[in-house]
């Protein structure tokens, strides 16, 4: 056990009450370029208790990938700049640690499931040596130990015959096989946060249903928390507690997964949800989003969607909207729901 | 070895036409590859195509020690102004499909008729105006546009090797009004790829596809790399183009639902193989090949609620390696319905016997010794 752990220990098992395991505060990433400051993540806010899958969801260049690898500590600094915000775990400031602190949490309290497990393997090393490096580093075990350990994850992660494949090198496998690598060097010390970005972008749809019940199964079983970072809306609506929208490095959107996809409170989710042909249906044209992500050198003024917004007015052009509680019948407030829209109620009835 | 033999033959379904006579003159073939085809007609016919790439083993002293398998006899046909879609996992073989219709790589075996001219043995002329008619959109619009050439000499470069389509003087108004139809400004024809967005390039890619007024166009993953919003705009463009200029698609990807959505007719491969092949209705809402049935019921549906009300089928596994593919039915491996007839006998692409003369959407060519029927898109 790491020394953070001791120090605040937090209840296991589930519940809506409990402390929050992560809680991102107002954090803002920004990238010096050649061309000017690219601004990734402008002002983003979300919390995971312990057993919750939060789904944040987006575009290539809404910030999404940006947020998790400075949750991670994982951002090359400089280019990149953190001017503020917090990033809370167990309620200690990440940001405020030092390099060494923050490798203890790196492994053993939060890990990360990365898009391409073949690029994120090492090609010349086994992936039993790769799994046990974690046990000889973080654990002190014996190369011995290690190598019993990592058959023991392949195990778990359902790897068929572990015993005998322990020596194989990555490119032995198949991508649904290297992935639950992936996902077996992450669960290997037991983290109380898993942060998958695209964990099954580069998989086969049938390989793809394999890995995502493998990882809500180990997720229930061990009761951690875990962001999963997409831009796929279809596997979000499978596993997702809730979701998180992201549009140009704001979170545009928040709601229970249910109702995000029955009522959409902001135009760029619903135009999202209109966009994608459905497999039950044989649709008309296909409702298009008009233009283009921005270019975050030069996020539009006022609400960064109104260029391509169907609804926007002139308010939209001047005042960036706030993340705003949504409240439903007689001022009730709608649990978990918000929308950084200044139409959001003429959005969420249609 | 599974070679083509008279029970792949009998898979085709209708046999296709050659007239030798005409064929034995170059000029005779380009006439009839010039000759317009009605609509619903057959244009490419395609029979019992093979694809083997060899694995040898040595430097200086090669010897085959095997093959990959990649396509192992398919046939399908593709009507004018109808979009094909095929579908299937990564190593299907559906690129390579792909590959062998543009005769990029020389099939092993088999036909590709086009208007009735064998292009796997054209040559010279003819093969020339073939490809004229024949175009492709690839996957990558990142890696397919040349970084050093301005788009205006990418979206040109098919008149260079066509001369006859538009005349030197013309083709730069000619490249205008391409990036006009396919939604970009005339005045970026001086631009280089980098300066667009990804689904400007592959606008780009769709523009220098439809330069030579091609019959048929093959998209081989044209939106797989393109974001959510942005790949509406290019499937509504590319289903405006089809109506506007009286193209057939095929169109190859591995999104269901995209496939769907565009697709008159659908056809799914596995391992080499064409499983299930038939109206987009039959294919999504009455499967009877279990592959298609797995397939379709892995997707994952944008509606939680209309989630709970399918049933879900998991296979086991990873798809075999088409090197080594498992005998008779090439799916037995991960399917729950396997049984021993299953390993000895190649299920035939033909309607199962239980459908056959039936008028249901059922009846279609499927390729399972066990075909039978099962809703899993819970399509209402």
């Amino acid at each position: 056990m790491t020394i953070i752990e001791d120090a605040v220990p937090a209840p296991r098992g589930a519940g809506e009450d409990q402390t929050p395991l992560l809680e991102v505060r107002n954090l803002h990433v920004e990238f010096h370029t050649r061309e000017g400051v690219a601004k990734a993540v402008n002002g983003v806010n979300y919390t995971v208790r312990p057993g919750e899958t939060l789904a944040v969801l987006g575009e290539s260049g809404s910030g999404k990938s940006v947020t998790a690898q400075a949750i991670m500590g994982i951002l090359d600094m400089p280019p990149a700049r953190i001017p503020q915000g917090e990033i809370l775990f167990r309620g200690q400031d990440m940001l405020k640690m030092s390099g060494e602190e923050r490798r203890k949490l790196r492994g053993a309290e939060i890990a990360m499931i990365f898009q391409d497990a073949l690029s994120s393997l090492n090609p010349v090393l086994t992936v039993g040596y790769q799994l046990g490096e974690m046990f000889r580093v973080h654990r002190g075990m014996s190369r011995k130990q290690a190598k019993a350990k990592a058959i023991e994850l392949m195990d778990r992660v359902k790897i068929p015959a572990a015993a005998a494949r322990v020596n194989d090198y990555p490119h032995q496998f198949s991508g649904g096989m290297r992935q639950r690598i992936m996902i077996a060097m992450a669960l290997a010390l037991e983290p109380d946060l898993i942060i998958a970005d695209e964990p099954t972008t580069a998989l086969d749809v049938t390989v793809q249903a394999q890995v995502m019940d493998l990882l809500a199964e180990l997720k229930n079983e061990f009761n951690m928390g875990l962001i999963l970072i997409t831009h796929d809306l279809g596997v979000v609506a499978d596993v997702a507690d809730k979701i998180a929208v992201m549009y140009a490095g704001r979170i545009v959107e928040t709601a229970p997964v249910r109702e995000l996809y029955k009522s959409p409170a902001h135009p760029y989710t619903r135009g999202l949800l209109d966009s994608i042909p459905r497999l039950d249906q044989k649709g008309q044209e296909l409702y298009a989003i008009k233009g283009l992500p921005p270019n975050l050198l030069r996020i539009p003024d006022g609400c960064a969607f109104n260029p391509r917004c169907p609804k926007a007015q002139d308010v939209c052009r001047t005042d960036t909207p706030k993340l705003a509680q949504l409240t439903g019948d007689e001022g009730r407030e709608l649990v978990g729901r918000g929308s950084a829209c200044h139409f959001w109620k003429e959005t969420l009835n249609g | 070895m599974a070679e083509p033999t008279a029970r792949d033959a009998a898979e085709t379904p209708n046999t296709a036409p050659v007239d030798k006579a005409e064929a034995s003159t170059e000029e005779a073939a380009i006439a009839a590859i010039e000759a317009p085809v009605e609509r619903g007609e057959p244009i490419l016919q395609v029979r019992n195509l093979v694809k083997h790439f060899p694995l040898t083993l040595g430097i200086v002293i090669k010897r085959q020690i095997g093959a990959v398998k990649a396509v192992d006899g398919i046939s399908f046909d593709l009507y004018q102004g109808e979009t094909l879609g095929i579908v299937g996992e990564s190593g299907c073989g559906k690129s390579t499909v792909a590959k062998l219709l543009m005769n990029l790589e020389r099939a092993t075996a088999g036909e590709v008729f086009y208007k009735g001219q064998d292009i796997t043995k054209l040559s010279g002329r003819a093969l020339k105006a073939v490809r004229r008619n024949i175009q492709m959109v690839f996957q990558d619009p990142y890696t397919s546009l040349n970084p050093r050439m301005t788009v205006g000499d990418i979206v040109g470069e098919p008149f260079e090797i066509h001369p006859e389509v538009a005349p030197k003087s013309d083709r730069r108004r000619k490249v205008q009004e391409l990036l006009e139809v396919v939604g970009l400004n005339p005045e970026h024809i001086n631009r280089y790829p980098h300066q667009f967005s990804g689904g400007q390039r592959q606008r780009i890619g769709i523009a220098r596809g439809l330069a030579l007024n091609p019959e048929i166009i093959i998209c081989d993953e044209p939106v797989s790399a393109l974001d959510v919003s942005v790949q509406a705009q290019v499937i509504n463009l590319m289903e405006r183009l089809q109506d506007e200029f009286n193209l057939s698609y095929i169109f190859i990807a591995h999104d269901l639902s995209i496939v769907r959505h565009i697709s008159d007719r659908v056809g799914v491969m596995y391992l080499g193989k064409m499983a299930e092949i038939g109206t987009d209705e039959q294919i999504y809402e009455h499967p009877t090949h279990p592959y298609t049935q797995a397939l379709l019921s892995a997707v994952p549906v944008p509606d939680p609620e209309a989630r709970e009300h399918r049933e879900r089928i998991i296979l086991t596994g990873d798809v075999p390696s088409p090197a080594n593919p498992p005998s008779g039915c090439r799916f037995r491996t991960r399917c729950w319905k396997a049984e021993d007839k299953c390993a000895e006998e190649v299920p035939l692409l033909a309607i199962p016997e239980r459908f056959k003369g039936s008028d249901s959407p059922a009846a279609h060519e499927s390729a399972c010794h066990f075909a039978e029927e099962k809703d899993v898109v819970g399509a209402a």
